[in-house]
């Protein structure tokens, strides 16, 4: 990587994706190239790093992501993943790599059991991995939140691991919405290349379709940090 | 066609709440003889053929690969049908 106009970002397709096109819109925002990857794919196409972007993979009949864990194209990503590369999970994509054991813990069923739908505050905790570099510790930043299967959970020694070594990246702020664990929202692997989260940042990266924000309805674009923060972090590799 | 049932609960730890839901719905029924409910799932998978030793040991594999996560899930039991044993 010599350049940001070079970064390949490639997006994740799988049966029942609903989130790849506003992915590769908020890549194209940020300023890199947005690489479309099919789940039948036996590579990942030269990319410098994956978004596994939100939806209902394979109608989530089995448990959320379990089937696209087994999918062609993830085998390359768990495999890229382990060697340093940039991967975002955001809602479904997370539930695809806890399934994939690229990050710990599970989503299960919110607690309320109701579909959760609603603009969501975060405080921004680990400002170290290759999707928050461009984020500022104990920043709030709004992006949206929709999901049903939501609420993470782990047992006791995994929730103090990931609190001890400051692996949580983000919490939710204000309101809990769905019972997640220690109100963990997003959460990284060791290195910190692996990041996954709950709320989608890639609704919210262009002002007139973003969540309200300060200075009008619509205009927040809390979200596109995450992407310029992934060409940063391959720019300086 | 012979049966291998698979049972997957979620674990005791996990507050499942699915089964609170219809736990807290059961009363409302009339049903006040049930002080819990846990909601889990059963996989019945056919088998062409006899179920022998090797099948069974496949269907755990598949059990503890695919059709449960550990982190959330135990696989609680994985038997053959009673109409086929």
């Amino acid at each position: 990587m010599t350049a940001a106009a070079g970064a390949r970002i490639g997006v994740i397709t799988f049966p029942g994706t609903l989130d790849d096109r506003d992915a590769a819109r908020a890549v194209r925002l940020a300023g890199a190239e947005a690489v479309s990857l099919w789940h039948g794919d036996d590579d990942l196409h030269s990319v410098d790093a994956v978004v596994v972007p939100g939806g209902f993979s394979y109608g989530d009949y089995l448990r959320a992501g379990a089937i696209s864990r087994f999918a062609p194209v993830m085998r390359a990503v768990i495999d890229a993943a382990q060697g340093g590369m940039p991967v975002l999970g955001i809602c479904n994509g997370f539930q695809i790599l806890t399934e994939s054991h690229l990050l710990p813990g599970s989503m299960i069923k919110n607690d309320h059991l109701h579909f959760v739908c609603r603009e969501q505050q975060l405080l921004v905790e680990n400002t170290s991995t290759a999707w928050t570099n461009e984020y500022a510790k104990g920043e709030i930043i709004t992006v949206p939140l929709k999901n049903q299967d939501g609420q993470f959970v782990a047992d006791q020694r995994t929730l103090d691991e990931l609190e001890d070594t400051g692996r949580i990246v983000f919490r939710y702020e204000g309101v809990n919405p769905n019972g997640s664990r220690h109100n963990i929202a997003g959460i990284t692997n060791e290195r910190g290349n692996v990041v996954g989260l709950m709320p989608h940042p890639e609704h919210a990266v262009e002002a007139g379709f973003g969540p309200t924000a300060a200075d009008g309805s619509r205009t927040g674009t809390d979200g596109l940090r995450f992407f310029t923060s992934a060409i940063a972090s391959l720019v300086a590799s | 066609m012979a049966r291998v049932i698979v049972d997957v609960m979620p674990k005791p730890e996990i507050l499942d709440p699915q089964g609170k839901a219809v736990a807290g719905a059961l009363p409302r029924l009339g049903f006040t003889q049930f002080a819990s409910v846990r909601q889990g799932k059963r996989f019945e998978l056919e088998v062409t053929g006899e179920i022998t030793d090797e099948v069974l040991l496949a269907a755990r594999q598949a059990a503890a690969q695919v059709l449960s996560n550990p982190i959330i899930e135990d696989v609680v039991a994985v038997t053959i049908a009673e109409d086929d044993k």
